[in-house]
């Protein structure tokens, strides 16, 4: 009767107002997708396939305003692979792209080692403290996470809190070298990504229905067995989650290989900075960041499939 | 079938045959709060035995208590004579069907039933051939391969069942193994559990609060309230001499009707309930005193309803039809005294609704025999 009713009044039909309503809701991510992420690309593709300049902004040719279609067919002769060649001719680029997955993947691993204890005993505490430890896990993302890293070069170097602690208990007798190598880029990633790795887990091992354990354990398991054949496998989807949400943003990590890096820590993400600030080379920086999105297409597209496929597993 | 299987099988009034579950004196309290009080009770070899009560009475931590889920605070459970107290739940042979059946959701039907035998000193080889016969005890052979999401309930029921008895326990513990399934399915595997029990001859000890599944499996029912045991019993004894107010109410439909003892007899009693009506006579329990507070209770099937006072009746009381519950198969009529009480009588319904003798607000009278109800003092 109410559909009669509105069909009356707004004298649309109510199935092409449902339709309408449903064109709408679709187009505000996908607008959302064109606006922020393809439109950008596209810029940066565009500059990639452009030649450095000493102009403003430093990359030619640019597209003249007034210049009409043959202005961008002009655009479009003049663009070429130039700087994808050189990057393949340059080995400091496929160096620093290994080297970045590299150091992501170990630092995958030391985070889930440091993560899954930690969403372990947050999933096992006791419901008054859940809340608190879920804050004290989020907390660190209420500052500046540039400040947050700057504070470990206060603790890992050579006169840092680390070191004097150390040296006033006596377990050294010289400083330790921290601050500048991988060690401590290790260091910060695993503090900075920590509670990516944290939190997927302990969504899952909250879900676990401690029944499961109980019955492992009438079934005659011990406790650790329990945990290896219910717990582990049933938070693999988490623990998968979490090193996709830990591997991504690590490839392309710049701050804290720069501020706690040392000279040997061969990142692609300083490199693209060093060539975007340093060199001023746009188009070759662009270039830089085509190929790490090409990279991290492949992971990305796993984590997709694997979070639908779970999806689908719980329905 | 089941009063035949009780002349048969009565461990329990044999002072010769050894329990194999003994509580003794056992006490558990959680802080504050007892959730078994002070609990003695005897669980014999083959018994189906069930623990019936509210949700809160206790009878979930006893059973955990068996499983080794929970320690007593005080007294001592034995199994087979041995103090079981410190033995961890993967080193009893008692194996429990949870609620939730708990099935593991990343294996196979077949691998959830060999999950238990992998961990025991059970051959390798001889492991599919027990996970075979187990689902074909439940009639599950053609699902092995299945994930548990894969199936439905009642299958994941049967899963639980079969995962829970490969082992070949001593004591299968099941709780509220049949809640989730609907009535129909719900009654058809009652009588499959029976069935496995018999075959198997594995003592069974269910959880249940719905008084008719505990009844239909059930060997002997405990009904607990408040972390004690009210009475262990026979179904059979426990709906037609039910021994407090409290088990009778719990247990099927019953008209209570408090009064006190005006004189003893020699197998009859008079109880005067109500000013203006007629005394109650009923059957005289043993010790019985004259004045003594009392309750009758009468179950509504055992009174009968009609529209002239009854010649013979040991009990016949006026009132007027209140409301009249239709169940199908037998109406319940509530009739209303002249004092306010509401007697209920349950008629089966042998002619169609439209030639019913009784209507609402029609006089009727209530009648029944002197030993249709039960004098209680509890």
């Amino acid at each position: 009767m109410g559909v009669v009713h509105g069909h009356c009044r707004s004298g649309i039909d109510p199935l092409i107002m449902g339709n309408l309503r449903r064109i709408f809701l679709i187009s505000v991510p996908y607008g959302w997708l064109l606006l922020l992420f393809l439109i950008p690309f596209a810029i940066v593709l565009k500059i990639s396939l452009s030649d450095a300049a000493l102009a403003i902004p430093p990359y030619a040719p640019r597209l003249e305003a007034g210049s009409g279609l043959k202005g961008v067919w002009d655009l479009l002769t003049r663009f070429d692979l130039e700087n994808f060649v050189f990057l393949t001719q340059d080995s400091l680029y496929w160096k620093a792209y290994l080297s970045s997955v590299w150091i992501a993947l170990v630092s995958v691993v030391f985070t889930l080692l440091v993560g899954y204890p930690i969403a372990y005993g947050m999933a096992r505490a006791s419901d008054e403290w859940r809340p608190t430890l879920m804050m004290l896990v989020i907390l660190p993302f209420w500052t500046s996470f540039l400040i947050r890293v700057y504070a470990w070069i206060g603790i890992l170097g050579t006169n840092g809190y680390l070191n004097q602690v150390l040296l006033w208990s006596g377990l050294i007798s010289e400083p330790l070298v921290i601050l500048n190598t991988n060690l401590a880029v290790y260091i910060g990633i695993v503090y900075t990504y920590l509670p990516f790795m944290v939190l997927p887990i302990y969504a899952t091992l909250e879900k676990l229905d401690h029944d499961l354990l109980e019955a492992a354990e009438d079934l005659g398991c011990s406790r650790l067995q329990a945990f290896w054949l219910i717990t582990v496998p049933l938070s693999r989807p988490g623990v998968i989650a979490g090193c996709f949400l830990v591997f991504i943003p690590v490839v392309g990590e710049f701050v804290i290989p720069s501020l706690l890096g040392g000279s040997k820590t061969l990142m692609i993400g300083k490199v693209l900075w060093d060539e975007f600030f340093s060199n001023r080379d746009w188009p070759l920086a662009s270039a830089v960041a085509v190929i790490l999105l090409l990279i991290l297409i492949i992971p990305i597209v796993l984590f997709q499939r694997q979070q639908q496929r779970q999806q689908e597993a719980e329905q | 079938m089941d009063a035949q299987k009780a002349e048969v099988f009565a461990p329990w009034e044999d002072s010769d045959s050894k329990p194999i579950i003994h509580f003794q004196n056992v006490t558990k309290r959680f802080g504050d709060f007892t959730a078994i009080d002070d609990l003695t009770l005897d669980i014999y070899e083959k018994e189906f035995f069930a623990l019936l009560g509210p949700s809160g009475c206790g009878k979930t931590t006893l059973m955990r208590m068996l499983a080794g889920f929970e320690t007593p605070t005080e007294g001592q459970i034995t199994l087979d004579g041995r103090d079981i107290a410190m033995v961890p739940p993967n080193k009893r042979p008692v194996n429990m069907m949870f609620q939730s059946y708990a099935l593991f959701p990343h294996l196979s039907v077949a691998d959830n039933v060999a999950f238990g035998l992998k961990r025991s000193d059970m051959p390798r080889e001889e492991i599919p051939a027990r996970v075979d016969e187990m689902l074909g005890l439940v009639q599950l052979r053609k699902f092995a391969n299945r994930k548990p999401h894969q199936i439905s309930g009642g299958q994941r029921q049967r899963v639980a069942l079969a995962r829970s008895l490969a082992k070949a326990p001593k004591l299968l513990l099941l709780d509220e193994p049949l809640g989730a399934l609907d009535r129909k399915l719900r009654e058809e595997t009652q009588f499959e559990l029976m069935d496995i029990q018999e075959k198997l001859g594995t003592t069974f000890v269910i959880v249940t609060h719905d008084q008719e599944e505990a009844m239909t499996v059930a060997s002997r029912v405990a009904v607990m309230d408040n972390g004690k045991i009210e009475q262990v019993d026979t179904p059979e004894r426990i709906y037609e001499f039910p021994g407090s107010r409290y088990v009778a109410d719990f247990i099927g439909d019953v008209n209570l009707i408090e009064g006190a003892i005006r004189s003893v007899k020699k197998t009859e009693v008079e109880i005067s309930w109500a000013e203006g009506l007629p005394n109650l006579r009923a059957a005289a329990p043993d010790g019985i005193e004259k004045g003594q507070n009392c309750c009758f209770a009468i179950r509504p099937e055992k009174v009968s309803i009609s529209a002239e006072k009854p010649e013979d009746a040991a009990n016949a009381i006026e009132g007027k039809v209140l409301d009249i519950g239709y169940l199908g198969n037998m109406s319940t009529y509530h009739v209303e005294l002249s004092n306010g009480q509401i007697i209920k009588a349950q008629v089966a319904n042998q002619r169609r609704l439209a030639r019913r003798a009784f209507t609402w607000e029609d006089r009727v009278w209530v009648s029944f025999t002197a030993t249709a109800g039960l004098v209680l003092t509890r």
